[in-house]
């Protein structure tokens, strides 16, 4: 996750009302900004540092010493590594589906006005900002009423639904703003409505979508409520830590909370500084 | 001719796909939920509608303390976030510099790490022999049954902490479109600082404040893992019953029941705030 | 390109833009009346498809065709088998079958609901053995038609070995659906360098002394049995007025803020974090807990009495290596097996004959090592006597269907409010 999205629609002239602020309490806010990020980022120290926790028991409560022992135990727990393998293949088909589905209505709704948009701007908005709790449990109304079994299918239906508005809402912002004369010029030059589409509107709207991709990945695996509702005895890398909290949660969950951390600070460091570089190739 | 019919076919062929998916998982599972709230039997019998509303009078009735008691976490929740998250958003965007998206990326550091993991570790960190209870045990500041754990404070602690963000961030797109311009006027009338606040930036925040609202509010007044792992028997929210209520108890009438009647309740709330801001139509000129 | 972002403010001026107005909401309640004729299907239930007592010929209609696969999956609860797992290390030399053995089970409810809906749909819940306590779960389980009947003809050690007592369980005549994995005592642990004292009494778990220190189970019927016992009623014989009596005792007892929380077996993991002092407890538990950790708490049966109650393997109705689970059933009723699986759990050993073998086992050990194996080989918490038993008391016991209905919303309110 990045914020480079918000740099490039940052005002140009921000500067301009930088010498005349000279505000008192600018330093106690400073102070306070760093306090609040230091907040946020304690209980994943602690997090971190229990992975490196050499704990003898089942319990992982106390510090005892230090100890790379979990790092190379990683893949020991079945289970556990087996929650991991699903939510990342949970994450991977249900962010390309909702992509995909997502990405038609954005488009839609950002290029066309038809009938029926209102009510699916409606259900987009109610699907945004309803509850999980209740949509994972209507979910399970649904898959009970039906006599669906409940499993890594019926997770992932779930998981499709409520990302399907977020890649909308990016397609179709994306799609407002774009400059429809390109469209146009292609069309002068004979291209027919399908290869304007793939070969121009599509290029354009393509780091929409991907950042659509991401979101729905981001979103499906550190989804719990509405999973929990509709997985039944599949586990997911959080339905498994939910369920160890009770007994004692191994210090493996430790050491994949603190490599996925790791690898997701990295992977949005690497893009963020590509996007920079290429914001100023522009 | 055919062209035409295609260009008009071409959007409702785009939505179909997701339109449909959302049609069936999500307008008809509340379908489905309604219906079984109305319903009665048991697991094991099945149930069967017979437009049973006594359920619902049931059900408020057992649960309206912990219904009344959400809303008021997820209120005082929301009020606290506003006041956190307002001076964050405010200097980031104005005294940020260049690195405005270091300090969103700090801030946004928490996601990177599940939702169920970060809310166990305050737990760790919290427990009553742990790292900040047992300092104040030790020299006397507290008795030996002091406890920060379950107790309504550290469930607002935790949902506090796991909304943050929410509300930093819209607060903040909300003031990084201020144009400056605007704030510098206002002070070449002589406004004094707190007046370009209180008259210029803070209206201009408004939406984003709205926006963070709904963001926070509805999802912290129905959750219900922070008062599961950071609570107590005498913190429990609605969230909780209801989750029990299925996936404990069975009791699919009872839960699609107060499912509903929760759903309710956010709906009014949030229309009322609306209309009580005046934003919505504020809104409505935006979105055209 | 830029990835996943909250603050993507393209996604913030989404969702932050539309709000709907009474045309949306007409629209909506059109497509409510579409989905109308769903309203009118329930879930449907899976009862009278089964009984208490099986067809005749079910248990060859289930059997027919069934073959040992080499493997099977097996739902227990925490602690209650060394984290070693030596009897199944054995029971894998011996007949080739690997177990993945997981504790995927702390309380019967949302075990129950957890499944559920995967059994009616008949698919496979990913286990072959599950254990499951005599609750009315259990009941909810059988009357379901979610439990395989079990050929009995198929497990010659528990018929030569289980305890007259484990052979006619009244919530499962005759062993069709299940048998005995263990029985243990609900009791109460506490620690006593906390509690400054010995507790004896059940009215210790009601002492304002431990304010916010005192644990409850979240299980409505291990809950309801205490404040049942706190009234002095017997569980198995209570009545309607005695449930409300009951749940008066024990609201009054979360009411003082007495209570901490309601736990299922995470109550091990808040005694040994010092979240409660004093909490409703099953027998076997401590003793583990203090082997694992170190630690030193107590556990003790309640002057006015506790409760007993038997966890029993099953096998659910959609399971894929059933041969495999029932081998492994009889396995551990092999009077070692079942002697070294309770001298590590300490809960109630289903086989009289361990007790002999404990004690044999024990004396060819030295020190403290035979002393500790001795004591488990004859502690009335693994072997009771019958003065034991008199003084445990039974779960209440449902006439029907209603009746329990009745008694889950009399104390639901306690656990949930």
């Amino acid at each position: 996750m990045t914020a480079s999205t918000l740099e490039r629609t940052a005002p140009a002239a921000e500067p301009a009302v930088k010498p005349r602020r000279r505000l008192t309490g600018a330093g106690f806010m400073r102070a306070y900004v760093w306090v609040i990020i230091a907040w946020l980022v304690l209980p994943i120290a602690v997090m971190i540092l229990f992975g490196f926790n050499d704990t003898p028991g089942r319990y992982n409560q106390s510090w005892v010493g230090f100890t790379f022992k979990w790092y190379a135990r990683l893949f020991e727990l079945s289970n556990l590594t087996q929650a991991l393998i699903n939510s990342l293949l949970i994450a991977v088909v249900s962010s390309v589906l909702s992509a995909a589905l997502g990405t038609g209505i954005g488009y839609a709704l950002g290029r066309y006005r038809f009938r029926g948009a209102g009510s699916l701007n409606l259900v987009m908005f109610a699907t945004i900002s309803s509850p999980e709790l209740i949509m994972g449990a209507s979910l399970l109304t649904l898959f009970a009423s039906l006599q669906v079994g409940l499993g890594a299918v019926t997770i992932t239906i779930a998981h499709v639904m409520f990302s399907i508005s977020f890649v909308a809402t990016v397609v179709r912002a994306r799609v407002m703003t774009l400059d429809r004369s390109v469209e146009e010029a292609a069309a002068d030059l004979g291209a027919t409505p399908w290869v304007t589409f793939w070969k121009v509107t599509f290029p354009l709207i393509l780091p929409a979508v991907f950042s659509g991709v991401l979101l729905a990945f981001a979103l499906s695996i550190d989804d719990f409520i509405v999973t929990n509702f509709t997985a039944g005895t599949t586990e997911t890398f959080p339905l498994f830590i939910w369920g160890a909290t009770r007994i004692g949660i191994p210090p493996q969950v430790n050491v994949m909370g603190t490599l996925i951390f790791a690898a997701g600070v990295l992977f949005a460091v690497i893009a963020n500084v590509r996007s920079r570089k290429a914001t100023k190739k522009d | 001719m055919k062209n035409r019919v295609k260009r008009q076919l071409a959007p409702y062929l785009l939505v179909l796909p997701g339109g449909v998916w959302l049609l069936i998982f999500f307008a008809v599972p509340m379908i489905t939920m309604l219906s079984l709230s109305l319903q009665e039997g048991d697991i094991v019998n099945g149930y069967r509608f017979t437009g049973h509303w006594q359920t619902y009078v049931d059900a408020i009735s057992a649960y309206q303390t912990q219904i009344v008691r959400s809303l008021i976490y997820g209120a005082i929740t929301t009020i606290i976030l506003i006041a956190l998250a307002f001076p964050v958003a405010y200097w980031i965007a104005f005294h940020g510099g260049k690195r405005k998206s270091t300090y969103l990326f700090l801030l946004l550091l928490p996601f990177f790490v599940s939702f169920v993991l970060r809310t166990i570790s305050w737990r760790q960190i919290l427990t009553d022999e742990g790292p900040v209870v047992s300092p104040l045990k030790s020299i006397g500041l507290v008795g030996d049954s002091f406890h920060i754990l379950g107790t309504p404070a550290a469930v607002i602690g935790g949902l506090v902490y796991n909304f943050l963000p929410f509300m930093v961030l819209p607060i903040y797109v909300a003031l990084e479109r201020i144009d400056p311009r605007v704030v510098e006027a206002s002070r070449d009338l002589y406004a004094d600082p707190i007046t370009t606040f209180r008259k210029v930036i803070f209206p201009l925040a408004l939406p984003g404040v709205f926006a963070g609202v709904l963001m926070t509010f509805v999802p912290a007044s129905s959750d219900y893992v922070n008062s599961e792992v950071l609570g107590s028997s005498g913190t429990t929210m609605i969230g909780q019953v209801i989750q029990a209520q299925y996936l404990v108890n069975s009791d699919y009438p009872t839960a699609s029941a107060l499912s509903f009647v929760l759903m309710a309740v956010l709906l009014i709330g949030v229309f009322t705030y609306a209309r009580m801001l005046g934003t919505e139509d504020v809104m409505k000129v935006a979105a055209r | 390109m830029s990835a996943p972002n909250f603050s993507d403010p393209s996604l913030l001026r989404g969702l932050t833009q539309r709000r709907f107005g009474r045309r949306d909401a007409l629209k909506l309640s059109g497509l409510a009346a579409t989905g109308a004729a769903l309203a009118a299907c329930g879930v449907q239930g899976k009862g009278a498809s089964n009984s208490a007592s099986a067809a005749p010929d079910a248990i060859a209609q289930f059997w027919n065709g069934k073959a040992k696969n080499g493997k099977l999956s097996f739902a227990g609860w925490p602690l209650y088998m060394d984290p070693k797992q030596p009897e199944l290390k054995q029971f894998t030399a011996k007949t080739g079958i690997k177990v993945n053995y997981q504790e995927v089970i702390q309380e019967m409810g949302p075990w129950f609901a957890k499944v559920q809906p995967q059994l009616s749909a008949g698919q496979s819940i990913g286990y072959d053995l599950m254990v499951i306590t005599n609750s009315f779960q259990f009941t909810q389980f059988r009357d379901s038609g979610f439990l395989a009947p079990l050929d009995l003809a198929k497990l010659p050690n528990y018929t030569k070995n289980a305890g007259d007592a484990y052979k006619k369980e009244a919530f499962d005549p005759g062993n069709q659906y299940s048998i005995p994995w263990a029985s243990g005592m609900t009791g109460i642990a506490y620690d006593r360098s906390k509690t400054k004292r010995d507790i004896t009494k059940l009215s210790d778990l009601w002492d304002p002394a431990f304010k916010g220190k005192v644990g409850m189970f979240s299980d409505i019927q291990e809950l309801a049995n205490f404040g049942l016992l706190a009234v002095g009623a017997d569980p198995a014989k209570s009545t309607a007025e005695d449930w409300d009596k009951a749940a008066a005792k024990l609201k009054e007892q979360k009411d003082k803020d007495i209570v901490r929380k309601y736990y299922d077996q995470s109550y091990v993991d808040a005694l040994g974090s010092g979240e409660v002092w004093i909490t409703q407890a099953w027998s076997g538990d401590i003793f583990q807990k203090n082997i694992s950790d170190g630690t030193d708490f107590q556990f003790v049966i309640p002057e006015e009495g506790g409760t007993i109650w038997t966890d029993n393997m099953t096998i659910p109705i959609t399971a894929e290596n059933p041969v495999d689970a029932l081998m492994l059933m009889d396995f551990f009723y092999e009077v070692p097996i079942a002697a070294s699986l309770a001298s590590y759990i300490n809960y109630v050993c289903p086989v009289p004959a361990a007790q002999a073998q404990m004690r044999a086992d024990a004396g060819k050990l030295t020190g403290e090592d035979k002393d500790a194996a001795l004591a488990v080989a004859n502690s009335k918490l693994v072997f009771p006597t019958a003065a034991e038993y008199a003084k445990l008391h039974y779960y209440v016991a449902f006439e029907s269907v209603s009746e329990q209905q009745k008694f889950q919303k009399t104390f639901e309110p306690i656990v949930l409010g």
